[in-house]
Parts: C-alpha cells; sequence; structure tokens
C-alpha cells in the first residue's frame, strides 16, 4: 500500500470513529444547551447503557434489536429520574457545584456498575452486519461503517427534529429562556427531563455500537473523556461544532495512534484540549460569552 | 498610611464610540467629571449609562475616543491597574462577596496598596502582620467609623438588609482611597430614610475628602439635589450637560423623558 | 459558659485564637496529637498517618477549589508528581527537609501550567484543562521509566534524619504531623491576608474583584500554585510512608476523593478541610469493616470494596451539595451556637 493509501485509510478510518464519538459529544450538547447543565458522567451514562444492552442479551436472552430497544428506555428514564433528583434541587446552585453533582454520579455510576458487572472485557454482539467495504487500497471494516451511518442517522434526526418537531422547538426554547417558555406554556421541567432522556438516549446508541466494536468494559467510560475534548475544540454549545469537532479528533486520535504508537492515541486529545484552549478558548463554534455587567 | 486621602481629579470622557457587534452602545460621548464635584449622568433606561461606566473601568473597549483621569490617559489600561490610579467603582446590583464578612469586604478595598508577597503572607512574617494590622486600622477608623457600620463588621454580608449592603458597597469603594469615585445606582431600591442617609454620606465623602464623585442614577430629586453638574444620556448619545437647573429646562431632555409635544 | 468575647484593641481581634478558652483547647489538642504515637494503639497510628496524608491534600484543594473556585481534577496527579519526584530525589541521597519542599516546588510549577488556561476561561473549561492536565501526567508516569519506574512502580527510600531512619508508623508520625501542622497554619494565614481575600472574591464575583484592583490571572495562577504544592508536598509524605508506589494509585478517583473531603468538610476553610480528610479516611475504613463483616454471608463483598467505595464518594457528593452544601464546618458551627448559650436558648 502506497503512503497515501494508508495516510487516507488512516484519515478516513479516524473520521468515521470521530463520528461516533460526535453522539457522545451530542449527548452531552443536548444538556447543555437544554438546561444549562454540564453533565460530566455522559461516558458513565454511556456505559450504563452498553451494559445493560449485554444484560440484556445474556442475562435474559433477549433478541440483539429487543435488548438494545430495552436498554434505551431504561436509559432514559434513568436520565429523566437523574434530573428529577439530582439536577433540580441544586438548580439555584453554582456551576460549581452541578459540575461537582455530575462528577459525583459519575463516580455513582461507574463504582455501581463495576460492583455488579466486575472489570473484565466482554464482547456483546454487533446489531449490524460485518461485511467490509473497500475502496481501491483502503479496507474499510463494517462495524466501523455501520456504526458511522447509524451515528450519521440520529445525528441528522435530531437536527431535523429540533429544527421542525414541535417537541424540539419547545426544547429550544426551554434553553434559552426558560421563563419566557413557561409563560408560553410550555412545561420546562418536562422539557428538561425530556433534554436529559434524548441526551441519555443518543449517550446508549453511542456506548453500544462502541462495546460492540471493541468490547465491553468499565473502561469505556473513559473514552467519552477523550469526547470531551472534542467538545472544547467545537465550544461547549454548539451542535455543528461538537460534530465537526469530534471528526477532527478522531482523525487525530487515528493519526497519532497511526503514526505515533498505539499508546499515544490516549494522551493526543488530550494535549489538543491544553492547546486549543489557551489558543482558542471558546472553541471554533462557540458563542463568545459577553457577560452582563 | 496617612489617613487623610489625596484630593479628587477629574474625569474627562472624549468621543467615546461603543459597539457590541451590531449595536452602537455609545456615539461620540464627552463629558467632563470636574476634580472634587459631583457629577451625575441622567437618561432614560438603555441610554448607556452602564456602558459608560464599563468603559471608564476598563471593561470594554471603546471603538473610538480617549478616558483620562486627572492627566494620565487610561482608555487602554488594564481593569486591575485602574484601582491604583485612584479609580473606584460601586455596581448597580451589589457585588459584594458573599463568602466573606463585612469587615473583608472593606479591607479588599485596600488590595490595591498591598505588598505582602505570597511567601511572606502564608508565613505570617511581622511584616505580613504590621501590614494588615496597619489596613485594619486605617479601615476602621476612616471607613467603618464614617459610614457607622461598626456593629456589623463579622457579619456575613448576605446577612444583611439591601440599604446596608449598599452602604458595605460603599464602604468598599472607599476603602480604595479614590480619587474618583464612580457610583452606578447608589440608591436604587432605598425608601427615603435611607435614600437621604447615603446622600448625606456622598455629601460628605465629597467634602471632607474631596473625592471626585461620579454619579448613575434615576432618583431625580437626590440627583438635583447633590450635584453641581449633570449630563443626559439618550440612545448612547449625550443630549445635554449643564448645571441641575439648565438641565432641567433643557427641552431634549424633557423630550427624551417625557416624550416630544403634540402640536395640533 | 460564655456569653461573648470582648476585645480592646484591633490586635485582639485579629489574632486566630481570640480567647484564652481557644488557646487552652487548641494547647491541649497539640499535645494530645503530638503525644499519639506513645499511647495510641498501631492501628490508630497507621490510621492517623494516612489521615494526616489526606489532610496535607486537602487543605491544597480547598485552597484551589474552595476558596478560589477553580476547579481541579488535576489534583492527584500533582501528588503523583510529589511522590516520584520525592523518590528520585531521596535515591539520591537528598534529606527528607530537602526533598519535600522540592516536590512541593515542581509541583506548584505544573499547577502553574496546568492553570494557564484560566488566563480565557473558567468554569468548566478549566475543568476540563485540568482533566487533560490529569491524563497527559499520568501519561507521563506510565511512560517514563527510568523516571518513575513505569507501570510496576517504584520504591522510595526511608526519610531519615541526620541518619537516624525514619521508619515505622511513629516516626512517619512526626514527620507528617509536623507538615500538617505547619501547612494548616500556612493555609490559615494565608486567609488572614489579601492573598485570601483576593481568592474568595475571585470566586465570588470576579469582575468586583477586579474593579479592586485584583490581577485575576495572577491570583488564579496563585491558587493553582498553592494547592498543587500542598498535593505535591502530599505525595511526598505519602512516598516516605508507604516505601513503595505505582501510578495506579494516582488515579482519577484520587482526585474525586479529594473533591469529596472538600464538599462534606466545607469549601473554603481549614477547620472544613479538617474534619473532611477525617470523614474521608474513615470512609473507605468503614466499608471495608462492613464488607469484613458481611462477607460471611456473601463471600466476595470484599471484592466489591474499590468500586462501592466510589458509589459512597458519589452519594456523598451529591448528598451534601443537596442538604448540607457548606458542610460539615457548617454543622459544627451551629453545634457550637447551640452550645454557646447552654443552658440557655439565645
Amino acid at each position: 500500500m502506497s503512503e497515501w493509501s494508508i495516510l487516507a485509510e488512516t484519515v478516513l478510518l479516524g473520521a468515521l470513529s470521530g463520528g461516533v464519538m460526535a453522539l457522545i459529544a451530542l449527548s452531552f450538547v443536548l444538556v447543555y444547551k437544554g438546561t444549562g447543565a454540564v453533565n460530566f458522567a455522559v461516558g458513565e451514562v454511556m456505559m450504563l447503557g452498553a451494559y445493560l444492552y449485554y444484560a440484556g442479551v445474556v442475562s435474559f436472552d433477549l433478541p440483539p434489536w429487543l435488548a438494545f430497544v430495552g436498554s434505551l428506555v431504561v436509559i432514559m428514564a434513568v436520565s429523566a429520574l437523574v434530573e428529577r433528583l439530582v439536577l433540580r434541587p441544586l438548580a439555584g446552585q453554582s456551576v460549581v457545584a452541578m459540575l461537582m453533582a455530575t462528577i459525583g454520579l459519575a463516580s455513582i455510576i461507574h463504582g455501581g456498575v463495576e460492583a455488579v458487572a466486575g472489570g473484565d472485557t466482554y464482547s456483546p454482539p454487533g446489531l449490524l452486519p460485518r461485511t467490509p467495504m473497500t475502496i481501491g487500497d483502503i479496507l474499510i471494516p463494517g462495524a466501523v461503517l455501520g456504526n458511522f451511518a447509524i451515528a450519521a442517522l440520529l445525528i441528522l434526526g435530531f437536527l431535523a427534529f429540533f429544527r421542525w418537531s414541535r417537541a424540539g422547538v419547545a426544547l429550544r426554547a426551554t434553553a434559552s429562556d426558560p421563563v419566557t417558555a413557561a409563560t408560553l406554556g410550555i412545561h420546562i421541567h418536562r422539557a428538561q427531563q425530556l433534554t436529559w432522556a434524548l441526551s441519555g438516549l443518543v449517550g446508549t446508541v453511542a456506548g453500544v455500537l462502541i462495546a460492540s466494536s471493541v468490547g465491553l468494559s468499565p473502561l469505556l467510560a473513559g473514552t467519552a473523556l477523550a469526547v470531551l475534548a472534542a467538545i472544547v475544540l467545537g465550544g461547549l454549545d454548539s451542535v455543528a461544532g461538537a460534530i465537526v469537532a469530534s471528526l477532527i479528533v478522531g482523525i487525530v486520535e487515528a493519526l497519532a495512534a497511526g503514526y505515533l504508537g498505539g499508546k499515544t492515541r490516549e494522551v493526543v486529545p488530550y494535549i489538543v484540549v491544553l492547546v486549543v484552549l489557551v489558543v482558542r478558548p471558546y472553541g471554533i463554534f462557540g458563542t463568545r460569552a459577553i457577560e452582563r455587567l | 498610611m496617612t489617613p487623610t486621602p489625596a484630593a479628587g481629579l477629574g474625569l474627562s470622557v472624549e468621543g467615546v464610540d461603543l459597539r457590541f457587534g451590531g449595536i452602537h452602545a455609545l456615539r461620540g460621548v464627552s463629558f467632563q467629571a470636574g476634580p472634587g464635584q459631583i457629577t451625575a449622568v441622567i437618561g432614560p433606561n438603555g441610554a448607556g449609562k452602564t456602558s459608560v461606566f464599563n468603559t471608564i473601568s476598563g471593561f470594554y473597549r471603546p471603538a473610538a475616543g480617549r478616558i483620562r483621569l486627572g492627566e494620565s490617559d487610561i482608555t487602554t489600561a488594564p481593569v486591575h491597574a485602574r484601582a491604583g490610579m485612584g479609580l473606584a467603582r460601586s455596581f448597580q446590583n451589589i457585588a459584594l462577596f458573599r463568602g466573606l464578612s463585612v469587615l473583608e469586604n472593606i479591607k479588599l478595598g485596600g488590595h490595591h496598596g498591598m505588598r505582602t508577597g505570597l511567601l511572606s503572607a502564608l508565613a505570617f512574617t511581622p511584616r505580613a502582620r504590621a501590614e494588615e494590622l496597619a489596613l485594619r486600622e486605617e479601615v476602621e477608623r476612616r471607613v467603618i467609623d464614617f459610614l457607622e457600620i461598626d456593629h456589623l463588621r463579622h457579619k456575613p454580608v448576605d446577612a444583611l438588609s439591601y440599604g446596608l449592603q449598599k452602604r458595605v458597597e460603599l464602604a468598599r469603594a472607599l476603602a480604595m482611597r479614590p480619587r474618583v469615585l464612580m457610583l452606578d445606582e447608589p440608591v436604587a431600591g432605598m425608601n427615603r430614610e435611607e435614600t437621604e442617609d447615603m446622600a448625606r454620606f456622598i455629601l460628605d465623602v465629597q467634602e471632607e475628602w474631596g473625592v471626585t464623585v461620579l454619579l448613575v442614577e434615576h432618583d431625580m430629586a437626590m440627583v438635583m439635589d447633590i450635584s453641581s453638574h449633570v449630563v443626559v444620556l439618550n440612545f448612547g448619545e449625550v443630549i445635554a450637560a449643564g448645571t441641575p437647573a439648565e438641565v432641567r429646562r433643557h427641552p431634549a431632555v424633557i423630550e427624551a423623558y417625557l416624550g416630544a409635544e403634540v402640536h395640533p | 459558659m460564655r456569653t461573648a468575647v470582648f476585645h480592646q484593641s484591633f490586635r485582639d481581634d485579629e489574632r486566630l485564637l481570640d480567647s484564652r478558652t481557644q488557646r487552652a483547647w487548641m494547647a491541649a489538642f497539640l499535645a494530645a496529637l503530638f503525644t499519639m504515637p506513645f499511647w495510641g494503639s498501631d492501628y490508630l497510628l497507621a490510621m492517623a498517618c494516612i489521615v494526616g496524608i489526606h489532610l496535607v491534600a486537602t487543605l491544597g484543594l480547598n485552597v484551589t477549589t474552595g476558596s478560589a473556585g477553580l476547579i481541579s481534577l488535576a489534583h492527584a496527579a500533582f501528588m503523583g508528581v510529589g511522590c516520584y519526584t520525592v523518590a528520585w530525589l531521596a535515591r539520591h541521597g537528598w534529606p527528607f527537609w530537602l526533598t519535600l519542599p522540592t516536590a512541593g516546588a515542581l509541583a506548584a510549577l505544573l499547577g502553574v501550567v496546568v492553570g494557564l488556561p484560566s488566563l480565557r476561561v473558567k468554569g468548566l473549561y478549566l475543568a476540563i484543562a485540568t482533566l487533560a492536565g490529569h491524563f497527559v501526567l499520568s501519561f507521563v508516569f506510565r511512560e517514563w521509566d527510568s523516571v518513575t519506574g513505569g507501570v510496576p512502580g517504584t520504591t522510595i527510600p526511608r526519610a531519615s534524619l541526620f541518619g537516624f531512619e525514619l521508619r515505622g508508623d511513629r516516626r512517619n508520625f512526626f514527620l507528617i504531623f509536623g507538615c500538617v501542622v505547619l501547612l494548616a497554619l500556612a493555609a490559615r494565614n494565608l486567609a488572614r491576608t489579601h492573598h485570601g481575600r483576593a481568592f474568595v472574591a475571585v470566586r465570588d464575583r470576579d469582575f468586583s474583584a477586579e474593579i479592586l484592583g485584583v490581577n485575576l490571572l495572577r491570583t488564579k495562577l496563585a491558587a493553582f500554585a498553592v494547592g498543587a504544592f500542598y498535593a505535591g508536598v502530599a505525595g511526598g509524605l505519602l512516598g516516605y510512608f508507604y516505601g513503595s508506589i505505582t501510578p495506579e494509585y494516582f488515579a482519577l478517583t484520587l482526585a474525586v476523593f479529594y473533591l469529596a473531603a472538600i464538599i462534606v468538610g466545607g469549601l473554603g476553610s481549614v477547620l472544613g478541610s479538617v474534619l473532611g480528610a477525617v470523614f474521608m479516611t474513615f470512609v473507605p475504613e468503614a466499608l471495608r469493616l462492613l464488607a469484613h463483616a458481611g462477607s460471611q454471608w456473601l463471600p466476595g463483598l470484599a471484592g466489591l470494596l474499590l468500586p462501592m467505595g466510589q458509589v459512597v464518594f458519589g452519594l456523598l457528593i451529591i448528598g451534601f451539595l443537596i442538604f448540607e452544601p457548606h458542610g460539615l464546618a457548617a454543622v459544627w458551627a451551629r453545634v457550637r451556637r447551640t452550645f454557646h448559650l447552654w443552658p440557655f436558648k439565645t
């Protein structure tokens, strides 16, 4: 294979995995845009969803697609519950408090999953066919392509939902001005719970997709932290930014793994984060906060 | 640290232009606050009064124009450097530090003059102790006594009433040993009695210490009572300036507040 | 029954321990503390040493995050820096009174680097920056074999004072608590100078602090530096105490542990740090005892210790944030106020 082919393959595979990361980033940005809360537990929720899927298949002998739907439903319910029990009581407090609450939440979920399921790696069944695709010299594993396709569909679906559906517009209204939204008859608490539920949904899809490709273990939650790099690049409150940035991070990670060695894959996103924060603190697309004094 | 404050400096705003994206917040705003005098900036809501203050404080960089403190051009000086130059300010919505007591809040007014380094502070060397004690004595004698809040000094600030919080904020501004004192709506939300108390304190500050006072206020009676010079803003422009009596009669001012006369 | 404390000069009002009763209690406490190696059981002594190490780290985080409001997830990594620095220097023959300050200083330097993004950003962005810092440093711990020993870890020679080796809990106790007392005093001192006040000002209303002349960047960097210094020293003490360490110890969980400690104890105060550190140290202990007792019915319960610990930390953080946001220090203050005028009510 020529140099260019290797590079192209690396970039393409990176972009495809970035597409799935975009789901995780979307999960985060949804909650941030929708409720102003910062959800450090995104990775853990994603992991929980994947474990539930696996439990459904292995312990309850459900067919994969049913287990998948089941895990989605459970996670959505759990997310809504978290909003009610943890976030709403803390509504008045500072950003710091909210942040720490979600860190605490992440800790609870992580510990809980590890306590119940242990630290071993499992192989959940995939939802998609594994036939690979070849473009010229480049080989793309079927799972990677399938994951990307699902992620892309879901993201487009969300963009459409927010643009055109009544519920989506209501969520956007609640996000930008809860008080006015409430006076217009929108149930803001329900809207916020729905936002969290949708965030959980997206996270679970990402979790199941990733777990089917690389395996299920508590380390899954850690991949979300790398997605934070994407969020920083993309700006905290921009959906488009999160998607673009996820693709970029996916590509950068793949390049690093390919050319600098597999171990650097973990660190590179964080170095990128540090650099970006110093150079362009609000990210590529994020809105510059103009504080009213 | 001497108990006698330095005399007030003049503050001069010259041709200041301020934009936020598409919004032209201030257009060619110019006025003077004479040294040792009380100048008021008035105008309807949204006229740009707080924007003027924020530009003088240094939070906003004007697209054009200059701000002069005495002889020095401070237009590009960083916000935190202006304290040392003698510029103090209170905020419209109280900006006290809720994690600190009244005394600690006021002591922060003296921050710009403190020289003890971090390591000395950690070790609390005799020099650090001396500086702290001197600050305490100065703050007590000059400010706490002056504003009659000695019984509140160890209370947490969020335990105080609104009127008292405003007074503590004034105290903190005074502890900065300012040459120019900017007060953003000092009597907003106060009743008659509290307003009179605050007006008396402001007059005392100007008379006893010779500090230049620049005031944004909606309470017309108070403004006309204590200021010697009034500047009127509307839609980001100065529409009138002069003594209270002159401004009160100015047609543009009347129109801005009450609307134009309708001629049949 | 004490009614009130009346001071007759500002000097008296400014003192740390402002009444004879307080001074007496403090003296008694210090006496009890420093004689503990002679009257305490081995178990108590070992626990006390661990509490002391945690306390130093907690004091530091309470400056960075508690007082200055800068969320730092890199605290465990700074401890690691301190530990490995002490390990390396001690192996080259440096005495503890040089290794510990150097470890702290190096950690402080890294704290400044990690805190640089606070030049432009705050809140979540800053937390992410510290998280990134944590992962980069963890990577270094695992990969820089020559200095850190890589994944298998490294050993730390015992601290020694003029050839008198500090082996065993008893001697380490004095080293640890000597540092604790000095550093706790330093933290308290910080709070009563303009530096400490500036930290809280930056946390509460940073634009107002700027107007007062506080240089935001320098103050934030100072908060990071001080916090990281303490973490570095704590890491060094940890190394001397355990004698060997692996990079696994300085995981993100540890950073969350210290965050829990400052929330549970009370943000921004030395008393909060003390209460939080003591409480949090005994939580894993209590869990261990529970697991031990429960393993009669549920074998294998012991394996759940670590993850159950994580669950409990998270619950503590959330629980205290919702119900007692000012931590145990506030509870303590309430209790004191109730007994202040006992048996009268007000």
